[in-house]
């Protein structure tokens, strides 16, 4: 991994692997780089960094780059990885908190459109309860600035009243609002 | 059998005819599902990716209901079977984190029910046998590949059920409706989840992938117990003519005789349309 001795110098941060290692506490030091992560993820090709590189780049403190990576939000969570791994790493939490630390630390990455999704979805329990598939699509649609993709699909998904029109909300609103605060969730 | 019963948010939108056909079967093989009342999102992958405390007390909002119920949950979204069985699984393991929801919540929570995906349910709980007992019209000559996706099998440790890599059950469930199922290699392959509103072109690949593979086993539709995946297997397939995709619910209503006209209603919000290929086999 020529990356690594080359930056590693002016960017390693021991701080940071120990602080992943203490949140997930996903045994990533058990990772001994057979490559099984990387060989099974299905998005591994669109990815800057394979999963396995970030688990090395995790030990050795590479904050900055793994916080930017596209990596952590290409992760597609199916878990793949995790039910492979020989070495029991739960590489899905090691995704996990890595993606909570760089939304805390207002990262600046390299897959911006993730975050604004899980933003808006989230935004949506915390205003009915429960998601709500068009008032959600729509506010995404907004957020990015592309009307467009998907219009015909959506217009057909109407047509078929596979789309809910009015959301429901929940009597128990206020606990989930409570919940949200309480956890500091995000959504807008 | 009674259960309390988690519909998630899906099935009052793009799966409101997925849940259609689930409480059609459910009552005819005696399951009762008795809904949580006031039921929350599971948060679904927007949750965990992003906050953990949020994502667990989300999920233990309705554990907590369901516990009052002081029954086991059935779930037949696997992506919200999976977020519950996740913080089933961690609460059990972490008295910690369980105290956390408590207090987040606001409710008390122990973790003493299970949550089970329906599939489980239907071929462990109730049988396979209580299934085949009830075929009017078997689905003989149809050729179909069953797609479990991410969520009913992964993480093995978590989710407890069938085997990660290649399992059976829905396999066994539509052998027993009569229908002629095909050995693959897509069955636990990832569709791309929710990446369908942000990338598309990773969806449409991974879609591709799966439904190639079917093909190449002589397939003629795909059966499939997620609305996420179905949804994504329906509307993202970029080879015409595209392979019609069912729930594992609508083929068990047919196969059980279920009215004809209760059954074109699911079928008629499929955006690949399964009619011809049923109507080739004389099954509708």
């Amino acid at each position: 991994m020529q990356f690594v001795s080359e930056t590693c110098q002016e960017t390693c941060d021991p701080s940071f692997a120990q602080e992943v290692r203490d949140k997930s506490g996903a045994g990533l030091d058990r990772c001994y780089q057979c490559l099984t992560c990387s060989l099974s993820c299905p998005v591994e090709y669109a990815m800057d960094y394979s999963p396995n590189k970030i688990i090395r780049m995790v030990q050795l403190g590479l904050k900055d780059e793994v916080l930017k990576s596209s990596t952590i939000w290409l992760c597609a969570t199916c878990e793949t990885c995790v039910a492979r791994c020989p070495n029991d790493v739960n590489v899905l939490r090691v995704m996990d908190t890595l993606r909570e630390m760089s939304l805390k630390e207002k990262v600046k990455g390299k897959a911006p459109l993730m975050p604004l999704f899980h933003d808006t979805f989230l935004g949506s329990i915390k205003l009915w309860g429960r998601s709500h598939e068009l008032s959600m699509e729509l506010t995404l649609k907004v957020r990015t600035k592309d009307l467009f993709t998907d219009l015909i699909m959506g217009i057909k998904m109407i047509l078929k009243r596979k789309l809910r029109i009015l959301p429901i909300r929940i009597k128990g609103l206020k606990q989930v609002k409570d919940i949200f605060e309480k956890t500091k969730g995000a959504g807008s | 059998m009674k259960y309390a019963y988690y519909p998630g948010c899906s099935m009052e939108s793009i799966a409101a005819d997925y849940a259609l056909s689930v409480e059609a079967v459910c009552k005819a093989l005696g399951v009762e599902l008795e809904e949580l009342d006031d039921w929350n999102c599971c948060g679904a992958s927007s949750g965990h990716c992003t906050n953990y405390r949020l994502a667990h007390a989300l999920t233990g909002r309705n554990l907590a209901i369901a516990e009052k119920m002081g029954m086991d949950t059935a779930v037949a979204c696997p992506a919200c079977f999976v977020r519950l069985k996740s913080t089933i699984h961690e609460a059990r393991e972490d008295d910690k984190l369980r105290q956390d929801i408590v207090e987040v919540i606001g409710q008390p929570y122990e973790a003493k029910y299970d949550a089970k995906n329906l599939v489980d349910i239907i071929v462990n709980d109730i049988g396979i046998e209580e299934v085949r007992k009830r075929v009017k019209k078997p689905l003989n000559g149809l050729k179909v590949v069953s797609y479990y996706g991410c969520f009913l099998v992964r993480p093995p440790k978590v989710v407890q059920f069938d085997d990660p890599e290649n399992p059976q059950s829905l396999d066994i469930l539509m052998d027993a409706l009569g229908a002629e199922v095909l050995d693959w290699s897509g069955k636990v392959d990832c569709c791309g989840g929710s990446f369908s509103l942000t990338r598309q072109d990773i969806v449409r690949k991974l879609v591709s992938d799966i439904v190639v593979q079917a093909r190449q086993v002589g397939a003629e539709a795909i059966v499939a117990a997620c609305s996420l995946c179905l949804a994504n297997l329906e509307g993202r397939q970029t080879v015409s003519p595209a392979l019609p995709v069912f729930y594992f619910t609508e083929l068990m209503g047919l196969a059980f005789g279920m009215p004809e006209k209760e059954v074109r209603g699911w079928l008629k919000k499929r955006m690949v349309n399964p009619v011809p290929l049923l109507k080739s086999h004389n099954l509708l």
